[in-house]
């Protein structure tokens, strides 16, 4: 690695289904600020901006060029990355690499979305290819209960299963003030909750949330004084691996770009048993049954083994691997900004300042994000500066 | 810092209505004459980052449809919206970062399937701009209009520079518009915004690139002709047009010195020895030189006047004949890359300038009327 780079600040708004006393602008800007107040900076301390969200959702082009009297742009190098659901971690990624690469020492990353302003399945159909995929895909409600049929068949795994997963997660959003959805929920519930796309109920589902998150990226020597404690890069990895919704493989319900993505960072990283080395996952699990699928995609469990492990409680806040103790994706999703919250939130975790959601002493933790054409991003941080 | 260099360079002939095309067929042949000419295969491509622009491709995940064609198949790779120079920024980044020894960058537009003003419309504020009706050619109507009055610009200077680069372009085989203008033409054409008249704007093309950046370690061990990146640059001005000096481009001006300082250069018009900017209009073409610092504020008209930016001059200006001959959005920023090695390597065949190339300045713009700009400068060394 040419420079060690690490999260050094963040910053959240308080999400909400619809923030009406903001417009965009003035939702980045409140996440801005408060991720400034957070490394005691100021937008005089930033060298460039990195920003992302989906455009069609908000209907505005060249958000980098709109965005600067919230971002803080101003006269600073600005760049925009978008890639979908995963465009928040594609936007950490992006940070990590930038101020890696000695470009610059400090980089304000933004990721943001003001879904109340959306049609959101009507944009995200747009995603798709409009001869082959769009007359039949019925957004992304319907392409994930394909997946959880495909892995209830296989594997067993019932909706009962699933619903533990929400009921943990939610459980977990309680303790986080920034969270969207904050009430307990039981499995009873989620299982008579409507039924939006069988086996997917609506409380199995995240939410379409308005939201911003930014982070501060800085390069080793200047991490160190900016906080006691950075989050430090140990390494990314992303896989696109299908253009063509009808190309994808829903045999068993396996996130392909996950199984593919995983052994690529545990390779940079050094992660030999994910489940004993990894101390906190903060995963982009925009439904309840990818908390059982996609565990087992990342190795933490043998195939058909995620519903044990959840069960047993392993994931919970004080289990042995606690996964999204934030609340994770089903209590908040600004989409744009949903990737890069996992990556604030693992930041906190590994700098001891996640509040009542903390986990105890992690060392390694991991964020991932998913999205555009069942696609996967990795980050994993950590408390000592890599080799 | 560690050093890069571009080692590879494809581009497809750009064009009107290419019906035959999605974006991805579009793109493919780009790809593929890149990593050609690196000599390369996709199995030496460490990772990928695509450019695109969801509201031209009318796709919400526009990087969607060119995933596969730029070989993304279990290989890292993300995606910049925006002109190709800022992807092109972040391959660099990503090879420098030492995690990766080559990224291939690519870039593709169909503006044929879109419609321009209702595209670039979108990019206003929805509240209180849109509704004016502001489009890209109006919004950058009055940019000229601020600019030619601020200096005393003329039409005629304009016409200059449609002129030079509407000749440029038929020595290059792929130009969209292939016109033997003279300034009058120019002159006569008829008004599309007052001031700008239809040979004063570029065309709206199809067309796509890809180039191939590699770190040092890389480059000596892959690269036959490298073009070593010096410095790139770049910065952003204030969103509405009101907030912004639209006479002056103090963005591109903070953008090109810092790349100058990073690539030790003091005295840019000596120093540079072909120059490919984003002349979008004809009057950018001036401000953009302005800005560059190739002549003081307001003296780009006399200096287009001298003949100092034809291909035969002290400090060509796009002898490939830049966007005004073919400006597919988006790809036309990374072009401006691909022709700056051309030149430096000596292969732009009859568009090649009358002189050793040693340094050559690329340019790239996003937004409207030049709010965020990105200056490479490319070298032999």
């Amino acid at each position: 690695m040419a420079r060690r780079t690490a999260i050094v600040a963040t910053g959240q708004t308080h999400h909400r289904s619809i923030r009406r006393d903001v417009n965009g602008q003035e939702l980045i800007r409140e996440a801005v600020t408060r991720c400034l107040e957070d490394g005691e900076l100021t937008i005089d301390d930033i060298d460039a901006v990195v920003i992302g969200n989906m455009d069609h959702f908000e209907g505005i082009n060249y958000v980098d060029c709109w965005s600067v009297d919230g971002s803080g742009g101003f006269m600073k190098p600005t760049i925009k990355l978008t890639t979908g659901g995963t465009t928040g971690t594609t936007l950490g990624i992006a940070g990590y690499h930038i101020v890696a690469s000695g470009a610059f020492d400090k980089v304000l990353v933004i990721g943001w979305e003001k879904n109340s302003e959306s049609d959101t399945t009507g944009a995200i159909n747009t995603a798709f290819d409009p001869v082959w995929d769009r007359p039949f895909f019925a957004g992304a409600i319907a392409g994930l209960s394909v997946t959880a049929q495909s892995y209830a068949n296989m594997y067993g795994a019932t909706a009962k299963d699933a619903a533990r997963v929400a009921v943990r997660d939610r459980r977990h959003a309680c303790l986080n003030p920034y969270a969207h959805l904050r009430k307990e929920i039981t499995i009873e519930e989620v299982l008579a909750s409507p039924m939006l796309s069988d086996p997917v109920c609506l409380l199995d589902m995240c939410p379409r949330t308005d939201g911003a998150c930014a982070v501060v990226y800085a390069a080793e020597g200047v991490a160190e004084k900016i906080c006691p404690q950075p989050a430090w890069v140990l390494g990314a990895s992303s896989r696109h691996m299908f253009s063509y919704a009808c190309d994808a493989d829903f045999q068993g319900g396996s996130l392909f770009s996950m199984q593919r993505a995983c052994p690529d960072l545990y390779k940079k990283v050094g992660i030999k048993e994910p489940l004993k080395e990894i101390d906190v996952i903060e995963m982009y699990q925009p439904f309840s049954w990818a908390g059982l699928i996609w565990i087992e995609d990342m190795g933490l469990c043998g195939k058909g083994e995620g519903p044990k492990l959840v069960w047993d409680g392993v994931t919970d806040l004080g289990g042995e691997l606690p996964i999204n103790p934030s609340g994770g994706v089903v209590s908040t999703n600004p989409i744009g900004a949903t990737g890069l919250i996992r990556c604030a939130e693992v930041a906190l975790q590994i700098q001891g300042k996640a509040g009542e959601r903390q986990v105890p002493d992690v060392n390694l933790a991991i964020a991932t994000g998913f999205g555009g054409c069942l696609w996967t991003d990795l980050l994993a941080y950590g408390k000592k500066k890599p080799e | 810092m560690d050093r890069a260099a571009i080692i590879g360079i494809g581009q497809t002939k750009a064009g009107g209505r290419m019906k035959d095309f999605n974006y991805a067929e579009l793109l493919y042949p780009a790809v593929v004459a890149a990593l050609e000419d690196a000599g390369i295969t996709i199995e030496d491509i460490d990772n990928i980052v695509t450019t695109s622009n969801d509201f031209w491709d009318g796709r919400t995940i526009s990087s969607m449809a060119t995933g596969d064609v730029s070989g993304a198949w279990d290989r890292n790779i993300s995606c910049v919206e925006g002109d190709g120079t800022f992807g092109a920024f972040y391959g660099m980044c990503r090879v420098l970062s030492g995690v990766y020894g080559t990224t291939l960058v690519t870039a593709h537009s169909k503006g044929s399937e879109s419609v321009s003003p209702y595209i670039t419309n979108a990019a206003f504020d929805p509240i209180y701009v849109r509704s004016l009706g502001l489009d890209m050619v109006s919004a950058c109507a009055l940019q000229a209009r601020r600019y030619m009055n601020r200096y005393k610009i003329s039409e005629e200077q304009c016409a200059l520079v449609s002129s030079k680069n509407h000749r440029n372009a038929l020595d290059n085989p792929n130009a969209h518009l292939q016109l033997d203008l003279s300034p009058e033409d120019v002159m006569s054409s008829r008004m599309v915004c007052d001031p700008l008249k239809l040979y004063d704007c570029s065309p709206v093309s199809d067309g796509a690139v890809a180039v191939v950046i590699a770190n040092e370690e890389r480059t000596k061990k892959l690269g036959k002709r490298p073009a070593w990146i010096q410095a790139v640059s770049f910065c952003m001005d204030n969103y509405l047009l009101g907030d912004r000096d639209l006479a002056e481009c103090a963005a591109l001006t903070k953008a090109a010195k810092k790349a100058y300082e990073t690539a030790g250069i003091s005295d840019p018009r000596k120093e540079i020895d072909v120059a490919e900017v984003y002349d979008a209009f004809s009057y950018q073409e001036l401000m953009w030189t302005e800005g560059l610092g190739f002549c003081d504020s307001g003296e780009a008209g006399r200096l287009a006047e001298s003949g100092a930016t034809r291909k035969t001059g002290d400090i060509p200006v796009n002898p490939s004949g830049g966007l005004l001959a073919s400006h597919p959005v988006i790809a036309a920023g990374l072009i401006r890359i691909a022709e700056a090695v051309r030149q430096i390597r000596g292969e732009a065949g009859k568009m090649q300038v009358d002189k050793d190339v040693r340094t050559a300045l690329a340019h790239g713009v996003n937004g409207v009327a030049g709010q965020s700009h990105c200056v490479w400068i490319l070298g032999k060394e």
